[in-house]
């Protein structure tokens, strides 16, 4: 605790600098509730249990609630009730961007300080918000996957959900330019991009389309689950030297996931709830404390993940980006896969 | 006499036609893509399609009786699921038993949605439209609201689909036993032939003293047997087991009896039909990807192959009937 405190009051000090004066990590008596969705969501209860974790190790408390029903009604009710309870900040993963600004507004003019995670309501309804890996760092992330596995050459394809799926598209579209970017791509080769529309029937059509077409393909990346799984079994079946990454959960790639040619799939990633609980947590000690405002340009220490600088979010807010997604493998599937 | 020897000429000219089609569909898909007429590639196929192919042979059934049944995928999806969540928890581990439980919850499904249909006279359409809620809601219920159960939770299961038996995967030689044991079924036993004496004409079956209800009602069990199989394979081919398996899917088997030339107003189809219907189906979803057009022409040349084969199926249908009179005439 105490040494936990030095080194964050010493880091503190070092990067703000001259800005507001800091004791990060300090949480001793903060009230915190932690709004969610609806109960029941496994990946939001993996950061929401990070996120208590982190805050009581801090020393404050956390009240993890959830409304009766996945509507921005039913959190009004419960932000309604939590504003009469003098809580020193509420994070929220919101049912809807608009609807509940009158409300949150009205907890910030109460002097409660409100930040958002997983899924952020408007601009004006928050101070900052904490997003997991951008679309340029999935991008990335997945880029670099597919030039190690590949060796550096040869031919690639990409097997995603659905041609209209705008968040696969945007994954696509960084993957695309990034390769065009950088001269370490030059000799990868992306031939397709198909379409198994989120359906292990149809993946697995696709999967073995792209063997058939593409005898000498190395590399397939399928940046969504029910694909990367139906293309996992397919390869790992046929025992093809072809190799698989993507985003996927752990528990279904277990099988499938392992450095040797007896496994279809070296490595591939997902988010990082549980860093994004973590940063959230300490994003919102850093408000609660007055340490930052959620304005452009701060900076704040979270615990041992570093230093992060609040940047501009897409919808004209600011938010706080955790990094790359989580890579898994041999080594730590096992564990995650008790996770998610 | 002589006119009995028509209609069977005629109901043979109709799947000669579809295995006419079929030829022709494979030999256009090998000219542009040498790799589609292997061995392996028929045999993924089979495999990929294996939920369809089944499933067929219980809507020809429903279809023969002049009714339809839009809950099959929610029944194998609730018969999946069930498999995969008792295989996930270690209730159980044969694949046997299994096997066993899927076709048991198929068949209280199918049970069910049969006695509505037979004894409260609900349009077959109504009744499982309704089932197809209630039995995909139970199926996102018994998985704690969504939950898969994946590979490395189904133990050995999975590997029913991955194991050969002269060289063919279990799951083919499921498929072969299946449409052998319905093609002597509907040809020649006395139940088989009852299925199609109420679809051709209801009154006249119930007044030669075919029990037209239990007709009715059993052509639902057998639906909903076929599907819990179904489940079964899904699980073990694709080795997981999720609540929103195969949503749409029955338009698939639909579609596969439609274009086999099983009349939608019952009384017509064969099981031989069902299959060459359900293979046109299947090769058109392996070739199309193979055949490389754009993700999203995919589903629309598919919509357009299955109207062309069923319009060509029906021209050529009057065609026969039209010659077939004439030569009464004569």
């Amino acid at each position: 605790m105490n040494k936990k405190l030095v080194s964050a009051v010493l880091c503190g000090t070092m990067i703000v600098g001259a800005a507001c004066p800091v004791f990060a990590g300090v949480a001793d008596g903060k009230k915190i509730a932690l709004v969610g969705k609806s109960a029941g969501n496994a990946f939001f209860e993996i950061a929401a249990a990070s996120y208590k974790e982190t805050v009581e190790a801090e020393g404050g408390t956390v009240d993890v609630v959830y409304p009766e029903a996945a509507t921005a009604d039913a959190q009004i009710k419960v932000l309604d009730n939590l504003i009469s309870q003098d809580y020193d900040a509420i994070c929220i993963s919101a049912n809807d961007v608009n609807a509940l600004q009158a409300k949150l507004e009205e907890a910030m003019d109460a002097g409660i300080k409100v930040s958002s995670f997983d899924s952020a309501p408007n601009a004006d309804s928050r101070q900052v918000f904490v997003n997991q890996a951008g679309t340029q760092a999935v991008g990335q992330a997945l880029m670099d996957a597919v030039l190690d596995i590949s060796g550096g050459e040869g031919q690639w394809a990409i097997l995603s959900a659905t041609s209209q799926a705008a968040n696969q598209n945007a994954w696509i579209d960084a993957m695309k330019s990034i390769m065009e970017s950088d001269e370490k791509y030059s000799k990868l080769e992306l031939v397709e991009v198909a379409y198994g529309d989120d359906e292990p029937q149809k993946s697995t059509d696709q999967t073995a389309a792209l063997l058939q077409n593409y005898p000498d393909l190395k590399v397939i990346c399928a940046p969504t689950t029910v694909g990367i799984a139906a293309a996992a079994k397919y390869l790992q079946d046929n025992e093809s030297a072809c190799k698989l990454t993507g985003l996927g959960l752990p528990s279904e790639m277990i099988e499938y996931t392992g450095a040797d040619d007896a496994h279809s799939c070296p490595y591939f990633y997902l988010w990082d709830m549980q860093g994004l609980g973590k940063l959230s947590a300490y994003a919102t000690i850093a408000l609660a404390n007055d340490e930052i405002t959620g304005a452009l340009d701060e900076t704040f220490t979270a615990g041992d993940l570093g230093d992060y600088t609040i940047t501009e979010a897409d919808d004209g807010g600011t938010e706080i980006v955790l990094g790359l997604p989580l890579e898994f493998n041999s080594e730590n599937i096992e564990e995650m896969a008790k996770l998610y | 006499m002589k006119e009995k020897s028509v209609l069977k000429k005629i109901t043979g000219s109709r799947e000669a036609l579809l295995a006419v089609i079929l030829i022709l569909l494979f030999a256009i898909v090998t000219v542009i893509s040498p790799s589609f007429l292997t061995p392996k590639s028929i045999m993924d196929m089979l495999k990929n399609n294996a939920v369809t192919m089944v499933m067929s042979l219980g809507m020809l059934c429903v279809m023969l009786v002049g009714g339809i049944d839009i809950s099959i995928m929610s029944t194998l999806a609730l018969s999946g699921m069930a498999i995969g969540m008792l295989l996930k928890y270690n209730h159980i581990s044969n694949t046997f038993v299994a096997f066993v439980i899927a076709l048991a919850i198929g068949a209280a499904c199918g049970l069910v949605v049969g006695l509505v249909i037979s004894r409260a006279d609900v349009p077959p359409i109504i009744a499982t439209m309704g089932f197809m809620y209630v039995y995909r809601a139970m199926g996102y219920l018994i998985s704690n609201g969504g939950e898969w159960a994946s590979a490395a939770a189904l133990g050995s299961f999975k590997d029913f689909a991955t194991t050969k038996i002269l060289g063919m995967s279990c799951v083919i030689w499921v498929i072969i036993i299946c449409y052998v044991l319905f093609f002597f079924f509907m040809k020649w036993t006395r139940t088989g032939r009852k299925i199609y004496a109420v679809g051709s004409n209801a009154n006249a079956a119930e007044v030669s003293g075919i029990n037209v209800k239990n007709i009715k009602l059993m052509v639902y069990v057998i639906m909903g047997i076929l599907s819990g199989l179904g489940g079964a394979l899904q699980v073990s081919v694709y080795a997981s087991a999720m609540p929103d398996m195969q949503q749409g899917g029955e338009m698939d088997v639909i579609a596969a009896c439609v274009i086999g030339g099983v009349s939608m107003s019952g009384g017509r189809g064969t099981v031989l039909g069902a299959l060459l219907g359900s293979l046109i189906l299947a090769t058109i979803a392996k070739a199309l990807p193979l055949v490389g057009f754009d993700a999203l022409w995919q589903n629309t040349i598919k919509g357009v192959l299955i109207l062309v084969v069923v319009v060509a199926n029906v021209v050529l249908q009057r065609v026969a009937d039209r010659s077939a009179l004439k030569g009464r005439e004569m």
